[in-house]
């Protein structure tokens, strides 16, 4: 089995776009599992529409409760509290959003008075879509436990895909380089770095690229918007080779692109998107050596079938 | 002092273009304003503001060590630890730092005082001055997260700790609703988010409504690309009485500033007038 991150170190270059669309095209050969990783802001569902056969919740963590009964308000919890997240005045309070439940309130209370209830931080769920399977989540609101919740969606995608004899998962990263986009990339064959040509991009690329070499996580690049700025998209390219990362493809800036995402089409109904974005699937699943039946001629019959 | 928080739920609305921007209307006008970019993992501000930077420091954050020979091989720590961050061996104990929450309490909870604490560095935090052409000062503040590291929060209460100039403090936050974003928004008065009028951008917009309310922070709303045409976002914006403090039409000057890595509201009288208004009201607020 195979697993293709798809991540961008900034936000909003469009790596859920591409996801879905890398997903219609891998599925013309054989089914793929997609799975949402950006559980607190998860899109992908949004445009792999289909029936959730399956919501499970999500259990990680434990939040500290504090028994008013044998409390006697000596403070020393609040005191060594590092999350600052007890306070001692009339009664000893836990603010539930500061606890990080890691315990040490109850290591120092001299009565027993503190106990733990065990946190649902969100839910995940499986889907039923026309390309295959896809697990996504959503991270219950105010909670932080993002990077354990994004694990758990892998092992189900895994899992999934196994069950259903499925040798392909595209995992739709979050942004950032920080423990979520880790959790993202564990055991994947390939990251696909979305990316685009403004200052913010190229630099975002940069700390992304370096992410990935100190994880050894083999790294291939998508230019996106790439007509943005010929000079950026140059420099973004040098600066792959210099990653040792194949640029795979580059993406023109198109204003129909938002409006048929509007529509909850994907960007490959736009024939100036649809013919480089098939060019790039061929590359990278040459790179993840899958081989891919008549890709080349996908294009218009992609069109038609998604208008 | 006031602070605020640019946050979006979604990626890439515009969070450093609004900020950025703002920041270098307000410092125009001669109000004192600092510039704090805690999205740690990939900051950017600096590459619009050009500060000057007159300190550039480590950041650390404490995790435990083994004071060498007093071990017993109890294993109270691992079973104390909710991070996995000790592996407890018959005969040693094994750290691993990079997953410890520094919460402290291995080390309370040997018998033996075989552990202590050391500094483990994961981040730069810089301090410096941008200036407008006016030569009008913005204070900036920014933090980098070592790549690598997986925990951006301690790094970003380092960094909001070391806010505190009078006036007013735009703090650009990382996209999401996760950790590093409510860290941010525990830690300030009022929350902007920005948006744009696509069901991505509606479907995030409402987590991080959600979440700055479960905060119990004040929200409104800046609404960038206004033309891409979703009237939901709009729809939605008024059902929750959400103050829609700016709409941004897609402004081609913007664009190219953008790229060329300056500041969209120094070369757009008109993203200036649109965001003048919210500039008077956070002003209004600070000093109120």
């Amino acid at each position: 089995m195979k697993q293709l991150a798809v991540i961008s170190g900034k936000g909003g270059t469009g790596k859920t776009s591409v996801v879905a669309s890398l997903a219609y095209l891998s599925a013309w050969d054989a089914p793929v599992t997609t799975a949402d990783c950006d559980v607190d802001a998860a899109n992908l569902a949004l445009l792999l529409p289909g029936e959730d056969i399956r919501v499970e919740p999500f259990w990680s963590g434990r939040r500290a409760r504090i028994d008013a009964q044998s409390c006697t308000l000596c403070g020393y919890c609040a005191e060594r509290c590092r999350a600052s997240a007890i306070r001692v005045q009339d009664c000893a309070v836990v603010d539930p959003l500061a606890c990080e439940g890691c315990g040490v309130c109850a290591l120092v209370c001299p009565v027993d008075a503190v106990s733990f209830a065990d946190n649902q931080a969100g839910v995940w769920m499986e889907r039923r879509t026309r390309f295959g399977p896809l697990i996504h989540a959503a991270l219950g609101i105010a909670q932080d436990n993002s990077g354990k919740l994004v694990a758990r969606v892998r092992e189900e995608a895994c899992a999934v895909a196994e069950r259903d004899h499925i040798d392909l998962i595209l995992v739709d990263g979050p942004p950032g380089i920080g423990c979520p986009v880790h959790a993202s990339l564990t055991g994947c064959d390939l990251a696909l770095v979305v990316t685009e040509p403004t200052p913010s991009g190229e630099h975002d690329l940069e700390r992304v690229l370096a992410l990935l070499d100190h994880f050894r996580v083999p790294a291939a690049v998508l230019i996106n918007k790439h007509d943005l700025s010929a000079e950026l998209t140059s420099r973004i390219e040098a600066l792959a080779r210099r990653a040792d990362a194949p640029v795979v493809g580059r993406l023109p800036f198109s204003p129909e692109v938002p409006r048929a995402l509007a529509r909850g089409e994907l960007p490959l109904a736009v024939e100036a998107v649809s013919v480089p974005l098939c060019e790039a699937w061929e590359r990278i699943a040459a790179l993840l050596s899958r081989s891919t039946v008549g890709a080349l001629a996908r294009p218009r019959a992609l069109t038609d079938s998604l208008i | 002092m006031c602070r605020i928080a640019i946050a979006s739920g979604k990626g890439g609305t515009g969070k450093t273009l609004v900020s950025t921007s703002l920041a270098w209307l307000l410092a125009r006008e001669g109000h004192p304003i600092a510039y704090v970019d805690a999205d740690v993992e990939e900051p950017n501000g600096h590459l619009f503001l050009h500060p000057e930077l007159i300190d550039r420091k480590r950041y650390a954050r404490p995790v435990p060590e083994l004071v060498r020979g007093t071990c017993s091989g109890c294993g109270e720590c691992q079973r104390f630890c909710q991070s996995n961050a000790i592996v407890a061996l018959r005969d040693r104990i094994m750290l691993f730092p990079e997953l410890c929450s520094s919460c402290g309490g291995c080390v309370l909870a040997c018998g033996e005082a075989a552990l202590g604490e050391r500094p483990r560095e994961i981040g730069t935090i810089e301090s410096g001055t941008a200036w407008t052409e006016s030569r009008d000062p913005i204070r900036f503040l920014a933090a980098t997260l070592d790549v690598g590291e997986a925990r951006a929060t301690p790094l970003i209460r380092g960094l909001l700790d070391r806010v505190e100039d009078p006036g007013i403090a735009l703090i650009d936050a990382p996209p999401g609703t996760s950790c590093s974003v409510m860290e941010i928004v525990k830690a300030v008065d009022r929350v902007v988010l920005v948006t744009e009028p696509t069901p991505f951008g509606l479907h995030d917009l409402v987590l991080a409504v959600e979440m700055t309310r479960a905060l119990g922070k004040p929200v409104m709303a800046v609404v960038n690309r206004s033309d891409l045409g979703h009237d939901l976002t709009q729809e939605y914006l008024a059902s929750e009485q959400i103050e829609m403090a700016a709409e941004i039409p897609f402004l081609p000057e913007v664009a190219e500033a953008y790229a060329q890595g300056r500041i969209a509201a120094a070369a757009s009288p008109e993203l200036c007038s649109l965001l003048i208004p919210l500039g008077r009201r956070l002003i209004a607020e600070a000093s109120s």
